[in-house]
């Protein structure tokens, strides 16, 4: 689908716990053709303080009801009047912007591993993937158990293991820690990864070891989105590149990580 | 409807609306949204004689009612556009300009040159005002002598519109603005953006790598316009005013004090659909106030 500047409107509000919701936007057209790991840029209010639109990544879509949801944590003053909002407000979204998860040609087994609200990129991508024939393994990470959300809805696309860093959920540690990555890691064809960007390259690093290929969805802060200011580069092996236009999904051969 | 239409020494604009440097790409990016042969003109991205990498990440910082960027003139140089972004160009049935900017006087003239054979590209801006790069940019535009030696040169190369960007980095604008005038400049452009700088207390660093950069949007309108009204009042020549224009009415302002079109900047990052509704603003304002023209409300401020 072309990118289009849409008014949106909030027809549901899930909290999930004490700063995490997901919105769900109602589009007037028809969606098409959204691909997992693309993101909408959405203005907040365009005030003084969140003058800039805010991205974030596309959670999940429903063609039927031409939906688009979004899964947000509430960490500054854009996150949080966006969590505030209530059903039937409209929001101007740009959407969906940039490249998307490429998703295996055969079936495959794959490994998703999110942490924190990087998981909102993966949710879409599992269902795809396991619409695709796939076979799913997702690991999740947090801080502690409040901080993991959507797990049922996980479930629903593949089998999911957990870690916590206080051990109250699943494995004790991070994401690294927990065994699907020492024998059983080069059993995956490919690795999916969004979220902080230390787990993102031990987990590259991981990837990189057991000769599996891997892509990252990067979370650089931006100023358009759509590839005109250059604010949101990354190094990669081509030089500099717009993580909205070029990215924000990247296979680690072409980043320039020092891992 | 009101007459929009502006002719800004020889370049005749369908109407005073235009896109800043650097805000718009090369134009092509917009085509999901609206037909861009809409606007009086475009800028594309600033074009320097070799292909710049421009600074690390990050770039850019939020400020209240602004940002900061540090983008440092990224840009595949004049080569790369003539073979490459170009021939995209040729579909477009508007005004182009190419903002060139330069480390030496030989760099811009060499760009010049290669601009001046290109049919489709109506006139070039030569930024004398970037704040983002350590050599040369603003620089020329913050000294007299420097920015006498750039304007004559490149006027010598270059044979239609050449519109030059002032930086608004400088004790007296006025000054800078008479000294591009008698070197032969068609037009004046202002401003650009702001030297600036943010930083994060929690971890006592600058946000952006660069440490400044330069600032945009509606937190320098007022100097801005302010800066449109001293230099209309001591040059001849046509300006082109922007800083901070998110609207209508902003526009509006500029054309009171002194400007004969407008370019819309950081406001397409907000709404890509800014200058269309900049534009069927202005008209509603003729309208309302019985103008006939665009042309009649140009310096008209009311003292
Ligand atoms: C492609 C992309 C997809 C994203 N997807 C999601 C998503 O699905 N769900 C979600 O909740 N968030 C997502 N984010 C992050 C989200 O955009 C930011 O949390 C939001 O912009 C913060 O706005 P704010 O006004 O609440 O915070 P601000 O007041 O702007 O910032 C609060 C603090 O967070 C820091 N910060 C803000 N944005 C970023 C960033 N991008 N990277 C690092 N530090 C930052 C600031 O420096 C500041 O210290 C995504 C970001 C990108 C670029
Ligand atoms: C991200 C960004 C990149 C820019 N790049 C250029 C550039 O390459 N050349 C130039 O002359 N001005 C550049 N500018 C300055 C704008 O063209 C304009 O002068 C300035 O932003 C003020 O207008 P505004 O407040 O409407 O944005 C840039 C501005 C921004 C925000
Ligand atoms: S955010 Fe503007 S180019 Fe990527």
């Amino acid at each position: 689908m072309k990118k289009t500047v849409q008014n949106l409107q909030v027809i549901s509000h899930r909290r999930l716990n004490s700063d995490h919701v997901v919105l769900e936007l109602k589009s007037d057209e028809k969606l098409d053709g959204i691909l997992p790991g693309q993101f909408a840029n959405i203005l907040v209010d365009g005030s003084q303080k969140v003058f800039l639109r805010r991205p974030f990544s596309i959670y999940l879509v429903d063609y039927n009801c031409n939906t688009i949801s979004v899964l947000i944590k509430a960490i500054g003053d854009g996150t949080r009047i966006l969590s505030d909002q209530s059903i039937g407000n409209q929001l101007s979204v740009i959407f969906p912007l940039g490249n998307g998860f490429i998703l295996p040609a055969t079936p495959t087994k794959v490994l998703l591993v999110g942490g924190g609200v990087g998981i909102a990129a993966l949710m879409i991508l599992a269902k795809m993937l396991k619409e695709n024939g796939h076979q799913v393994v997702i690991l999740l990470g947090a801080k502690r158990i409040v901080d993991l959300v959507e797990l049922e809805e996980f479930a629903k696309y593949g089998t999911v293991y957990t870690t916590t860093e206080d051990g109250t959920h699943g494995t004790k540690g991070y994401v690294t820690d927990h065994s699907l990555f020492r024998e059983e890691c080069s059993s995956f064809g490919k690795i999916y990864t969004c979220g902080p960007e230390p787990m993102m390259k031990a987990v590259a690093r991981l990837a990189l070891i057991h000769h599996v290929n891997c892509e990252v969805s990067l979370e650089n802060t931006m100023a358009c989105g759509y590839g005109v200011c250059l604010c949101c580069i990354t190094e990669t092996i081509d030089g500099h590149r717009c993580v909205c236009t070029d990215g924000p999904v990247f296979d680690i051969k072409r980043l320039k990580w020092q891992i | 409807m009101a007459d929009l239409n502006i002719d800004i020494a020889g370049l005749k604009l369908k109407n005073p609306v235009l896109t800043a440097s650097g805000t718009f790409g090369y134009g092509t990016e917009f085509e999901d949204f609206y037909d861009i042969n809409t606007l009086g003109a475009f800028v594309v991205k600033g074009t320097t004689l070799h292909a710049r990498q421009g600074n690390s990440y990050p770039r850019m910082a939020e400020t209240p009612s602004g940002m900061l960027n540090a983008v440092g003139l990224q840009n595949g140089g004049i080569r790369y556009f003539v073979d490459h972004i170009y021939p995209k160009l040729l579909r477009f049935d508007t005004n182009i300009l190419v903002n060139v900017s330069g480390s030496t006087v030989e760099e811009y003239i060499a760009c010049a040159e290669q601009i001046d054979d290109l049919e489709h590209i109506t006139g070039i801006e030569l930024n004398i005002s970037c704040p983002n790069v350590k050599e040369g940019g603003m620089a020329f535009g913050t000294s007299c002598p420097a920015a006498e030696a750039v304007v004559k040169s490149v006027r010598k190369v270059y044979r239609k519109h050449m519109m030059v960007k002032l930086s608004p980095n400088v004790t007296d604008i006025t000054e800078i603005a008479r000294v591009v005038e008698n070197q032969g400049a068609d037009s004046i452009s202002l401003i650009n953006t702001l030297l600036a700088m943010a930083i994060h207390a929690e971890s006592r660093k600058p946000v952006l790598s660069t440490v400044t950069g330069g600032l945009s949007g509606p937190a320098v309108k007022p100097i801005a316009l302010r800066m449109v009204w001293q230099v209309y009042n001591s040059v001849k020549i046509p300006i082109v005013g922007m800083g901070g224009i998110m609207n209508a009415t902003d526009a509006i302002e500029f054309f009171l004090a002194g400007a004969s079109a407008i370019q819309v900047g950081t406001a397409n990052f907000i709404d890509p659909l800014a200058t269309q509704h900049i534009i069927s603003g202005i008209d509603d304002y003729l309208e309302r106030h019985k103008f006939h023209s665009i042309n009649e409300i140009i310096g008209e401020l009311q003292l």
